[in-house]
């Protein structure tokens, strides 16, 4: 057993680290969610330039063949400055949903162009009434000819206005909330029939709602077999969730480095503010959520090298309730011992309450992952 | 001991409700019962109209214009107006300004300004707060000092809500820097026009401009615009946050969000049923409303200690702890009612790119905007913190 990273490991924490310190300030970050793209394409060639975007897929593709670790270690680095660029849509979902259901003939064709930038995605999966459960699809696709007609209405799928592939959960047989009957398809964003509303999202990003209105595609747009993608859906999920969560330990780290700080510069009454007891012990509670999560998304991490499914959802699930408890005391005590200044726009700390509010429900809040912790246990 | 309500009570409550029901605008009643900012010429015409009916300033003493409503007809009103949706007037002149001005004012001010709150005519803010002095009000170093009738004013006031509708604000600024903290502080009527005044806006984490940067650059006031005696301001200040505090508890509003997370339970869908079926859910808006409900209680107790002539000192600040506790742990739950279209937010205020009608249902559009700006509750009239120190300290004697 072993919680230390390895040097390759140190050096690509390094690297991620020092992009975000070159690149991410507050204001600079400000500015690009102000955008009509809502982040930089310059960091994004960057990103591949440093082989970010490779990190894991096979070397067969021309990735690296990187762990959940080093997917944890980015994330967790990426969530430290609020990192805007779609790596996780691209990467962490859409990518891995390529190389887990993909024939070779299509990961051919995306893995290596999304390594070199140059093609984004984004994983349109929530429907209206399905709120969390990757089961509950009622988008359809029929069969025609040699192709499918994909027909339904995806919500708040994030980078799904920038993607320019979206990756589509739709059912092919089965029930409404049946696991078996769910297909992934690939869809240009420019099909005919597919309609995106792209908005702002509160944590400083962009998502799009999706219409799908008898959008023709052909054979090839399947990922992986008819009506079998359930499993594959729930593996990268789960992986996409230790990820998140690694953005969250980021995102407290800094929240609360920023607080600590805080709390020894403002003075009131003569004195730092940090100097009042009830002041101290909320800070150490935040601190103690913050290393409880850190050491919830190492293991986590950790053990999705097993490829155990149960206990990986074991692991993911009790993560994500650790996580989302911690970011949300967090966010809202960060905001809190700012007193006026967590309340406005220009200053840091309020970007990280309202990105660390998403995270604890993007996925699964933390009621969601409690039961289904206790389904698995 | 009696909860029960009198004919007259009845009466009463059919009276409010009836002109609510015909006199309260639609837009209005859609902004407010959103959890958005009511727009200034929305806000106006409202309390215009709540003036032709003589409702503005209920608690006023009846000679400047108060109804002279009991105990019990108060929470009554309070409770229609929460129901439906109805904004009370802006708190800075009628809760705020106005009761310092006919508690501690001069005749002069209080037959010039009074009438100006009740129509409306005068928009009031409230220049407290600097950026060195939050929690410890009484450090702030706004000066003012005597020159023949007038007081020059220099210094700068932060966190001035809607100062950029104002045409005035009540200060807090110091005359006397040598005495202590507290007693050399003096409570200004200050005219927005004068030279001198500059305002610069804040964007909050909801993207609203709601906060202001008030600047004074030798800005000259009338002495006759000082309430009260030179020095003695901060009696007055602490007069008025105590009204404050009794008024944030803002049981009728919380009980509107309650409500209205009820109807979203019943249309949300999750697990092949409804968001109402969700026993997580249900529990923990049951356990809220419970907390609302003690608050409730409460409030009504101690109202009805005081009608009995009681004097509290620090009690009420029970009601603004808890009170936005509850306001705070309502406007997460709205959100999360929402499930992923909880992600989505656009603030009103206008940015290229913005959408014209908001994502998801009709019901989604305010939730967030609402629970973004009510993070404040635990930190404006005094930090949730504050108020704690403030109990320990009066009530438990710590
Ligand atoms: C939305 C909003 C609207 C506002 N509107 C107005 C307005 O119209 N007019 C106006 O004058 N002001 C207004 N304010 C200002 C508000 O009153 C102050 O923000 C508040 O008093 C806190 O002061 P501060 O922001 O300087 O925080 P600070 O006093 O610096 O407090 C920072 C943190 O330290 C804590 N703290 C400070 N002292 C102690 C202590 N002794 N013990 C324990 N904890 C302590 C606080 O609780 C807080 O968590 C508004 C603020 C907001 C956010």
């Amino acid at each position: 057993m072993d919680f230390e990273l390895s040097d390759e490991q140190t050096l690509l924490k390094d690297s991620v680290d020092r992009f975000v310190q070159e690149n991410y300030s507050p204001e600079a970050r400000l500015k690009l969610t102000e955008t009509d793209l809502g982040f930089s394409r310059d960091h994004w060639k960057t990103m591949a330039e440093l082989g970010w975007l490779g990190m894991p897929f096979s070397e067969e593709v021309g990735g690296f063949g990187g762990s959940p670790v080093d997917t944890m270690i980015m994330m967790e680095s990426m969530g430290r400055g609020l990192v805007l660029e779609p790596f996780f849509s691209t990467v962490i979902l859409g990518g891995a949903l390529v190389a887990e259901a993909g024939s070779e003939a299509q990961v051919e064709e995306i893995i290596p162009t999304l390594i070199e930038g140059n093609l984004m995605l984004a994983f349109a999966y929530a429907e209206t009434q399905s709120r969390f459960n990757l089961n509950d699809v009622e988008t359809t696709a029929t069969k025609s000819g040699d192709g499918y007609v994909l027909s339904g209405h995806k919500i708040v799928v994030y980078h799904g206005d920038t993607a320019d592939k979206i990756i589509v959960s739709a059912r092919t047989g089965g029930e409404s909330r049946d696991e078996a009957g769910i297909s992934l398809f690939v869809v240009d964003r420019d099909a005919d029939g597919v309609d995106i509303r792209g908005y702002k999202t509160v944590d400083g990003q962009r998502a799009a709602d999706i219409r799908f209105e008898n959008v023709k595609v052909g054979a090839n747009a399947l990922l992986g077999t008819e009506g079998e993608a359930f499993p594959i859906i729930d593996k990268v999920v789960d992986r996409a969730i230790a990820a998140l969560c690694a953005e969250a330990v980021g995102a407290m780290t800094a929240a609360n480095e920023i607080t600590n700080e805080y709390l020894k510069t403002r003075k009131q009454f003569g004195i730092p503010i940090g100097k009042f007891q009830v002041l101290q012990h909320r800070m150490v509670d935040m601190y103690m959520e913050a290393e409880q999560s850190k050491s919830m998304s190492d293991m986590a991490a950790m053990k999705l090298c097993f490829d155990d499914v149960v206990e990986a959802r074991k692991a993911v699930s009790a993560t994500k309730a650790q996580v989302g408890k911690a970011a949300k005391f967090v966010g809202q005590q960060a905001v809190q011992l700012h007193g006026g200044m967590g309340m406005t726009d220009e200053y840091s700390i309020g970007h990280y309450f309202k990105r660390l509010s998403t995270l604890e429900m993007l996925f699964g809040n933390t009621d969601y992952h409690l039961n289904r912790f206790s389904a698995a246990s | 001991m009696d909860l029960s309500f009198s004919d007259e009570d009845l009466a009463f409550k059919a009276e409010v409700r009836e002109f609510l029901e015909t006199k309260l605008p639609e837009d209005v009643r859609s902004y407010y019962s959103r959890g958005m900012h009511v727009p200034k010429e929305l806000q106006v015409r409202w309390q215009k109209i709540l003036h032709e009916q003589g409702w503005m300033a209920p608690a006023w003493p009846v000679e400047y214009g108060g109804t002279g409503w009991t105990v019990t007809q108060r929470y009554i009103a309070a409770q229609e107006f929460g129901t439906m949706g109805a904004p009370t007037p802006m708190p800075f002149g009628v809760s705020m300004v106005g009761p310092v001005i006919y508690t501690f004012g001069s005749q002069e001010q209080k037959d010039y300004y009074l009438p100006r709150i009740l129509n409306s005519e005068d928009w009031w803010c409230q220049g407290y707060s600097e950026p060195g002095s939050g929690s410890d009000l009484a450090s702030l170093q706004t000066k003012a000092v005597r020159d023949g009738d007038d007081y020059i004013v220099n210094g700068q006031k932060i966190w001035t809500s809607y100062a950029q509708h104002a045409n005035m604000i009540f200060c807090l600024v110091r005359t006397d820097s040598n005495a202590k903290a507290q007693e050399g502080i003096s409570f200004l009527l200050i005219d927005m026009n004068t030279p001198g005044i500059t305002i610069k806006p804040i964007y909050g984490i909801d993207k609203e401009n709601t906060l202001n940067e008030v600047f004074f650059d030798d800005v000259r006031v009338p002495v006759k615009n000082r309430v009260g005696e030179e020095n003695k301001g901060w009696t007055y200040a602490k007069f008025l946050l105590g009204n404050e505090r009794s008024t944030i508890a803002r049981v009728a509003q919380s009980k509107r969000r309650v409500n209205k997370l009820k109807e979203i339970a019943k249309t949300e869908r999750v697990d092949g049923g409804l968001l109402a079926d969700d026993k997580d859910f249900m529990r923990k808006l049951a356990q809220i409303e419970v907390d609302l409900m003690a608050l409730e209680y409460t409030e009504l107790r101690m109202l009805s200690q005081e009608a009995a002539g009681k004097r509290f000192t620090a009690e009420p600040s029970l009601l603004k702890i808890k009170g936005t506790e509850i306001q705070q742990r309502l406007t997460e739950l709205l959100v999360e009612s929402l499930g992923m279209y909880g992600a989505p937010y656009e603030a009103m205020g206008d940015y290229e790119g913005r959408n014209d009608t908001a994502p998801g249902p009709d019901y989604a559009n305010g939730p967030m905007a609402e629970h973004l700006y009510l993070r404040a509750a635990t930190i404006y009239g005094g930090t949730n913190e504050i108020q704690r120190n403030i109990i320990s300290k009066m009530v438990l004697g710590l």
